[in-house]
């Protein structure tokens, strides 16, 4: 169909040929690279370029039809950022934005992500988005040898590939475009204006076109410190512009790992071990193998893969095939685990977070209070299962991985291949979610092992109950909590928490208690999680947001105080003004009739500040209804209103679903959760009525794509509470007799 | 054992085992991948199709129950314009990662085929697909939305 518009989004193979060929003068257009190697580092500004480091990673593309492709380094997966960025980068360069679309950057280092890693040494407030945690090589000093990037976290593309490398791309294209007019007209630089992809010179009205500039501005130097733009003047950003990767979500379109296909491609269903680090001891696979359409059972020792012409047909011979499986943790259970958090908080090695003042002396002349909080494992479950397919060829692989974190999935493969990076080549897909679970390495891995037992492409898919099974979870934790008031001042806190490890630096600091206290002792035992843990959207925080979120209603109720107002009493001035504004959006000061009430709950988390107010109703038999949540945000700058506020309804849905559903267990060395019935959502039938307000601000963006999840869990509990008296001080709801409407 | 129905209009016959479910018969064998296998066992409704106009959880509807169906998929929404239901998702940009949502146009497209104005009740009972992106404040006004769209089409 020759009137078919060209999609505006684009993810689609990139080869290290069609890569460099983009380097430079393409087609007549120009290509403005923003990541080159030191040598010819033209565009990094110069007080964070240092050594070998390969700094920004933007390009654009502005082709003779007046064009404009901008190219973005992270994986999209729901958060809309490509279509963030692209706005960015159009708003410095003064693009006609119905002309730009976006294209996901090829898995090269040329697009390494090392911005973040800078952030994150060099402590300039640039905090490190909790996706990423694992994928940095914690030994700093190595950072300099190359930080593996190219990661997606929800909360790192605006705040760190958009505040440095996009704007400052679509300003020096811009001014490389208004010399390129001023050569053409020989006319000074200064008597041109740039506007919607337009150059035009007021003195003499001729105008041309960016696309009729763009060669003979490929010949300018991009300039190291192009001028930005005052944000007062700003079109572009700030303003809802329609996700540009969405027309192909509504019609079928979008590209999935799950639905690549290769030529000759077979699939893959996998069996892992039931029992956490079970290995097979015998395989019996004579009915699998006899089954129509099976090809091969591959015994991986710690895996059992089926290959057959269609993935139902492999799943169900998994089911045929006869695995002893030997040894493991058989002893392994959420009662024992639980067992030795109590045992490591009596009596563990205990290591100082956080001290300040004399917590003993506030503790005994003040009101002192006590609590213990808990919380479960839980799953990511991503709606797209995981799944990964390679294709192997003599001289290397095709890799098609919705991951998000391209390159360090590339050089896992790498080496279990025994391959050079460069052999490997990633193509991108769309994510059918992440959350943190499509950051890690395992399920990539196992793909490649199995694709080199079999001998043709593989498509390995995970049924629901594998993922589920077999998910890097979000750590069961415990605090022990004391806290003081006297004369409606907080004057103590202290908490005792078990350290999972999931993968959190330290200096995100979730354990810090965010409101104003003297006296002040926290420290942890580190009791790594016998069960794979990782990043599970807003890591931490969440555990920390549910324990001092609610500590504080306590604190409140013990003081006679409004839980609110005591809040912002003790809550710095940027705080006070989220939690003011919520006490007048969320109606709080309004009599509610007996069963329902507003509970309150802020947490700051990734630079942005999220406060959220939960209306409930609860019924004589302890159903809860969640009517209505209000979301108050101060992210500094917002760049796109509309799919700022998806992150922020979509983080509360989230973080509701595991205060009212989300528990993963353990029994006998096994996840006893297989799939959604266990492992509950929320629907449309029950998701509450929503709000989202943010603050007006001019500070530079925070994250989105997290800092709403931790607050809804506490918000929930703390109105659960004063509707019904009943405090929750372990989760989910369920634990306490409560069960979602 | 060859087994005929109709898809998308395009009468098609497949030889497959009788008890592969129609999501990945309609996948595999027809190319049609805008279909998405999200739990296997009918929980999810990411694995939705029109068959015989109805909504169906295909993950677990075995290939040989539908002979002679008429079975549509979301290919076939549109698909040279939007549909009202898909024009109302862009302009209430509803998806996020975008996985779930195939099947919930199709839910939704058979709901309105069904009660052209439903209320927000018979939304909740119809539409009980997960969308773990939590999209459904926008989902609610979309098919509000949609609703409008086709009566004033
Ligand atoms: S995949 Fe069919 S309902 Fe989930
Ligand atoms: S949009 Fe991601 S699961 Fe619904």
């Amino acid at each position: 169909m020759s009137d078919t518009p060209e999609p505006r989004s684009k993810v689609r193979t990139w080869t290290r040929r069609s890569f460099l060929a983009t380097a430079g003068v393409v087609g007549g257009g120009l290509a403005l690279g923003l990541t080159l190697s030191p040598n010819r580092l033209k565009m990094s500004d110069d007080s964070v370029a240092t050594g070998d480091e390969i700094l920004l990673n933007t390009w654009v593309k502005v082709t003779p039809d007046n064009r404009i492709t901008v190219f973005f380094p992270h994986s999209e997966m729901g958060q809309g950022a490509g279509t963030g960025l692209a706005q960015m980068l159009a708003e410095e360069m003064e693009a006609d934005w119905g002309a730009v679309s976006i294209e996901q950057a090829p898995a090269t280092d040329a697009y390494i992500n090392s911005d973040l890693g800078r952030g994150y040494i060099l402590g300039q407030g640039a905090n490190i988005p909790a996706f990423m945690y694992p994928m940095i090589d914690f030994a700093f000093l190595q950072i300099a040898n190359g930080l593996v990037g190219q990661l997606t976290g929800g909360s790192t593309a605006i705040r760190l590939t958009g505040q440095h490398g996009m704007r400052r791309a679509g300003a020096a294209a811009r001014e490389m475009l208004l010399q390129a007019a001023a050569a053409e007209w020989d006319v000074p630089v200064t008597s041109l204006a740039a506007r919607d992809s337009v150059v035009t010179h007021a003195a003499s009205g001729r105008t041309a076109t960016f696309g009729a500039l763009a060669a003979r501005a490929a010949t300018f130097s991009p300039n190291l410190k192009p001028a930005l733009k005052d944000s007062a003047e700003y079109r572009i950003v700030g303003t809802s512009k329609p996700r540009l990767d969405l027309p192909e979500k509504v019609n079928g379109a979008a590209q999935f790992g799950i639905d690549v296909v290769v030529p000759g491609m077979v699939y893959a269903a996998v069996a892992l071990a039931p029992v956490r680090d079970a290995q097979v001891a015998s395989v019996e696979d004579a009915a699998a193998l006899g089954r129509s359409g099976v090809r091969q059972v591959i015994n991986l020792r710690d895996a059992v893969a089926v290959i057959a012409d269609s993935y139902w047909t492999a799943s169900r011979a998994l089911e045929e095939v006869g695995i002893d499986w030997s040894g493991g943790q058989t002893d392994l259970s959420s009662a024992a685990i639980r067992a030795q958090h109590m045992s490591d908080l009596d009596t563990g090695d205990m290591e100082e977070m956080d001290q300040a003042g004399d917590v003993s002396a506030a503790l005994a002349s003040g009101t002192a209070l006590n609590a213990e909080y808990e919380v479960p494992y839980l799953a990511h479950a991503t709606m797209e299962p995981m799944n990964c397919t390679v294709s192997l060829r003599g001289d290397g692989a095709d890799i098609w991985v919705g991951h998000q974190n391209q390159l360090h999935a590339r050089n896992a493969i790498a080496e279990t291949l025994r391959m050079t990076p460069e052999q490997v080549t990633m193509h991108p897909v769309y994510l059918g979610g992440g959350f943190g679970r499509r950051g890690d390495m395992d399920f990539v891995t196992l793909a490649a092992r199995i694709a080199q037992a079999a001998d043709a492409p593989v498509k390995m898919i995970w049924s629901r109950e594998t993922d589920m099974a077999n998910d890097t979870y979000r750590p069961a934790i415990i605090s022990r909590m004391q806290g003081a008031v006297e004369n409606g001042r907080i004057t103590a806190f202290a908490s005792r928490y078990i350290d999972a490890r999931s993968g959190m630096p330290d200096s995100e600091r979730p354990f810090a208690f965010q409101y104003e206290v003297p006296n002040r002792d926290v420290a942890r035992v580190i009791c790594p999680s016998p069960v794979p843990v990782g990043t599970w959207r807003a890591v931490d925080f969440t555990q920390m947001g549910f324990f001092h979120e609610s500590f504080v209603d306590e604190l409140a109720e013990a003081a006679g105080a409004d839980p609110l107002r005591f809040r912002m009493d003790h809550a710095t001035p940027r705080r006070r003004a989220v939690l003011e504004r919520l006490r007048r959006e969320s109606g709080w000061d309004r009599d509610l009739p007996p069963g329902q009430a507003i509970g309150v709950a802020m947490v700051d988390s990734f630079e942005t500040i999220v406060a959220q107010a939960v209306h409930v109703t609860v019924s004589e038999d302890r159903a809860v209804k969640v009517n209505r949540v209000t979301s108050v945000v101060d992210c500094g700058r917002v760049i796109n209103p509309s799919a700022a506020e998806a992150q922020v309804t979509g983080s509360v849905i989230f973080g509701l679903t595991s205060a009212l559903y989300g528990e993963i267990t353990l029994e006998g060395g096994g996840v006893q959760q297989q799939n959604f019935p266990e492992y509950d959502m929320l629907r449309l039938s029950n998701a509450p009525e929503q709000a989202v307000h943010f603050i007006a601000s001019d500070h530079a963006p925070g994250g989105l794509g997290e800092p709403a999840v931790p607050p809804v869990t506490p918000a929930l509990c703390n109105a659960i509470y004063r509707a019904t008296g009943t405090r929750i001080r372990s989760l989910p709801v369920a634990k306490s007799g409560f069960w979602a409407a | 054992m060859s087994i005929s129905f109709t898809l998308n209009g395009t009468p098609v016959s497949v030889d497959v085992d009788p008890e592969m479910p129609l999501l990945w018969v309609v996948r595999e064998t027809q190319g049609l991948t805008g279909t998405k296998f999200g739990c296997g066992i009918a929980a999810c409704g990411a694995c939705t199709m029109h068959v015989d106009g109805q909504a169906t959880r295909t993950c677990v509807l075995p290939v040989d129950a539908i002979e002679g169906a008429d079975v549509r998929t979301i290919e076939d929404i549109g698909p040279e314009t939007p549909s009202a239901v898909q024009a109302a998702w862009l302009s209430h940009q509803v998806p996020q990662c975008g996985y779930c949502q195939s099947g919930m146009i199709m839910a939704v497209e058979a709901l309105l085929d069904e009660i052209p104005d439903p209320s927000d009740a018979d939304i909740d009972a119809a539409i009980t697909n997960i969308c773990r992106c939590g999209t459904y404040d926008r989902i609610r006004a979309a098919v509000h939305t949609a609703a409008r769209l086709r009566r004033e089409a």
